[in-house]
């Protein structure tokens, strides 16, 4: 069973997932899952409608407390159990991000304000929870300055500079989807992770959204965890490929080996369809 | 072509069985909605009740409804000519009968009855405000009748409006300073008596209250339904102290609004956990609860006897009394002043106009913290800010404790000012209010909290004359303010912090160039 088959990298691993079971009742969401995330990498997640592929994301940023399972964040300064954290503290303490796939902004602030929220927690030490901020001392302004001049830098990094001042509701999607990435990158993540980014992005936004990850993988050196259907985007910028089945993994490895799993190509295709494989297969362009 | 003849002919044909349907029915719901609520009064006379009927009333109600909705029909079917004459001709009657009723010395005896027969209730306020729906409708009409309008859909028209709220919120800049110079010359203004200084005091003290509020539902996006029991906290803590403890109002005064504040930490904990619906409901509750604790705990609190001879503020030591106190000064005899009551007025009138101020410059100043920006961000997405990092109940419980402490101020304020508090005065009625004044306002609006207050609070009170009308105008201010700017008067978001600065379009030239 090429379930058994784990994938191997060089680089340090930086999220380890043991064991993993979400139960919600009766029904088996997630189901004894375990794989690792490697540092600098793009690990995507994916699988079939209803794989449990986001279970297994609201588990790693704490959304939902998982039944069963271990999840560990290997930090440089430590270790970390994801499922003994409270949602806010895996963002502020262990610097896991995410986005949504709904698009979750806060419509009705800029789109600065969505980046400088980001940042909440280094910014809320630096006006002395609020105390000195009021006051105006100097070391609120010095940080906020620097926040700012973040902000500006993925601003510039996503192409929506000039529109930092408008409501980022009134943006369009894909401004909004790419405007969700830099306010998690904001948080300054040792993880990005990402749920559906390309979901109605056009081939054009696609690959510019290709690029962005690659970039962040690349320059930011830090690890992308992603779900996606979008195959051009999967086999695309994927270091690492684990396939979830009915909240089973049924396999793990390298987009080559994935492709080529006839597993996967059972679980996505049916046991037929010879044609509609080729088309998958045929995406490695 | 020849259909839109007919068409056209259509329209300049009135229907006159329409316009008398439609009118009559209008009439007629006036009618069986005024025959029991204005037909009938019971009066308290000698020898037990009284019922007294005033059907001529009845029949004026019932004509105005009429007459309006034979012109609003008018109106709708492009009729300018006709509403502009008609309520035109309605209009210089009703003035003249004004200004003649108005100078009964100068004018023959005949003709002052006739104007006052003519004025619909006898009454000059109410006759005046039918005076300006006419005027407007004439307006109406005239601008239909030279084309200068079209009916506009309800998008279009909120699309106007927020731009006029833009506006005035651009103009805020200058209306905000110009209020506070008004606000503080005010007492000295030739027209000011002790009257209009009162409604100023108690106008501001909502405007206060207002603002604490506009922490929690404007900014934090929290429904607090039961505001008013840190309202009643504050007042009850200064005027605990001040009787087991003889505490001075100042000393008082930053106590107070740290209980109010515990109190608001305390409920917070456990509800803040609630959304929506469900915390409105938790904090409807609270807000009874500290009521009836007030109103039971008769030992300590008095009960419905209330707290009386609560002491006044002092300046700086100084008492607003008429007796000097021994071998010291009173405020008269320190500044070599007559003494007056009026000056205790205005110094409250000061008082709360400083203390408002400082829950202004508070907001303002925090609006632009990381804290405020958590506040918005949390009313508008609660599971983002999660992702982000931002502990929810802690940032909830700091805008429910900062709001509550507002509140408590105000509560000391309102117990130094009354000299005497009682549970009576802390009733849902005011909570209601409050939150009615911030909704109106705008939500998260500093300036629409002003509006809003001087709308709820100060024209009842300076038409106090009108009696039970001007609770319904009341009621009809709120149902037109609904459902002409459903999210507020002054609805209008200025973000925290901009890149490019207000003059956003030199800015960006000066990057391309």
């Amino acid at each position: 069973m090429s379930g058994a088959q784990e994938y191997r990298s060089a680089n340090r691993p930086l999220l380890t997932v043991e064991h993993l079971t979400m139960r919600f009742g009766g029904l088996v969401a997630v189901d004894d899952v375990s794989f690792t995330a490697f540092d600098r990498e793009i690990t995507a997640i994916i699988g079939p409608n209803g794989a449990g592929k986001t279970t297994v994301f609201n588990c790693l940023t704490g959304f939902y407390k998982p039944t069963v399972g271990r999840i560990t964040l290997h930090r440089e300064d430590g270790e970390m159990y994801l499922e003994q954290m409270e949602g806010f503290r895996i963002a502020a303490k262990g610097g896991v991000a995410r986005t949504f796939q709904n698009i979750r902004l806060f419509p009705h602030m800029t789109v600065l304000e969505n980046l400088m929220i980001a940042q909440h927690n280094p910014l809320m030490r630096a006006s002395g929870f609020t105390v000195l901020g009021l006051f105006g001392f100097s070391s609120y302004k010095i940080a906020e300055k620097a926040a700012v001049d973040r902000a500006r830098y993925w601003l510039e990094k996503i192409g929506l500079l000039e529109k930092a001042d408008d409501e980022a509701g009134s943006l369009p999607y894909g401004d909004q989807r790419r405007l969700e990435i830099a306010r998690a990158m904001c948080i300054d993540p040792v993880v990005l992770c990402l749920d559906e980014p390309a979901a109605g992005l056009n081939p054009r936004e696609s690959a510019d959204l290709n690029d962005l990850l690659k970039f962040i993988r690349d320059e930011h050196n830090i690890g992308v965890l992603l779900i996606e259907h979008d195959m051009s985007v999967v086999m695309g910028i994927s270091d690492h490929i684990v396939v979830l089945d009915y909240g089973k993994k049924i396999s793990d490895g390298t987009p080559e080996f994935v492709r080529n799993d006839p597993t996967v190509i059972r679980a996505y295709l049916g046991e037929e369809d010879e044609e509609e494989t080729a088309a998958m297969t045929g995406g490695e362009g | 072509m020849a259909d839109l003849s007919i068409n056209a002919e259509k329209a300049r044909a009135l229907d006159m069985g329409a316009l008398l349907k439609d009118a009559g029915l209008t009439a007629f719901v006036a009618f069986a909605l005024s025959i029991s609520l204005v037909g009938f009064q019971i009066k308290d006379a000698s020898g037990g009740l009284q019922l007294i009927t005033r059907f001529g009333d009845v029949a004026v109600v019932t004509a105005i409804a009429f007459i309006g909705r034979v012109l609003l029909f008018l109106l709708r079917r492009g009729r300018g000519r006709a509403v502009l004459i008609s309520s035109a001709v309605l209009a210089a009657v009703l003035l003249l009968s004004i200004l003649a009723s108005m100078t009964p010395d100068s004018l023959p005896q005949a003709i002052v009855a006739t104007a006052r027969a003519v004025l619909p209730f006898g009454n000059v306020v109410l006759s005046s405000v039918m005076l300006i729906v006419l005027v407007v409708l004439a307006v109406r009409g005239y601008q239909v009748m030279t084309h200068s309008v079209h009916e506009m859909t309800m998008e279009e028209r909120d699309r106007e409006m927020d731009k006029v709220a833009a506006r005035v919120q651009k103009i805020s800049l200058f209306l905000g300073p110009l209020a506070l110079v008004f606000a503080i010359a005010l007492p000295f203004m030739p027209f000011a008596d002790r009257r209009i200084v009162d409604i100023g005091t108690l106008v501001l003290t909502y405007v206060m209250l207002g603002w604490g509020l506009n922490i929690v539902v404007g900014l934090a996006g929290l429904l607090d339904l039961g505001y008013v029991a840190f309202y009643a906290v504050g007042a009850y803590s200064y005027a605990l102290l001040a009787q087991y403890f003889d505490a001075s109002f100042w000393l008082a005064l930053p106590f107070a609004g740290i209980m109010a504040a515990a109190a608001g930490v305390t409920l917070g904990f456990p509800v803040l956990r609630l959304r929506g619906d469900y915390l409105a409901i938790v904090t409807l509750g609270f807000g009874e609860m500290i009521r009836i604790i007030l109103l039971n705990w008769y030992q300590f609190t008095g009960g419905p006897d209330g707290l009386s001879g609560i002491p006044r503020p002092s300046f700086f030591g100084l008492p607003f009394t008429r007796r000097v106190p021994e071998g010291g000064d009173s405020f008269a005899t320190f500044f070599g002043l007559d003494y007056s009551s009026l000056h205790r007025v205005v110094f409250l009138y000061y008082l709360i106009l400083a203390l408002a101020m400082i829950t202004n410059l508070f907001t303002l100043r925090i609006r632009k913290l990381p804290i405020g920006r958590a506040w918005e961000a949390l009313r508008e997405d609660e599971i983002a800010c999660r992702s982000l990092g931002i502990n929810p109940t802690n940032t909830k419980l700091t805008a429910f404790g900062i709001g509550a402490m507002f509140g408590g101020f105000a509560g000391s304020f309102f117990a130094t000012r009354q000299g005497f508090i009682s549970p009576e005065s802390f009733t849902f009625i005011e909570s209601a209010v409050i939150l009615a004044i911030v909704v109106l306002g705008g939500m998260g609006s500093q300036l629409g909290v002003v509006f809003a207050s001087i709308l709820l609070i100060g024209l009842p009170e300076i038409f106090r004359d009108l009696q039970q009308y001007r609770m319904l105008a009341f009621g009809a201010a709120m149902v037109l303010i609904m459902i002409w700017r459903p999210a507020g008067l002054l609805a209008h978001r200025e973000p925290s912090i901009r890149l490019w600065g207000r003059d956003k379009i030199g800015k960006k030239a000066e990057v391309h160039s």
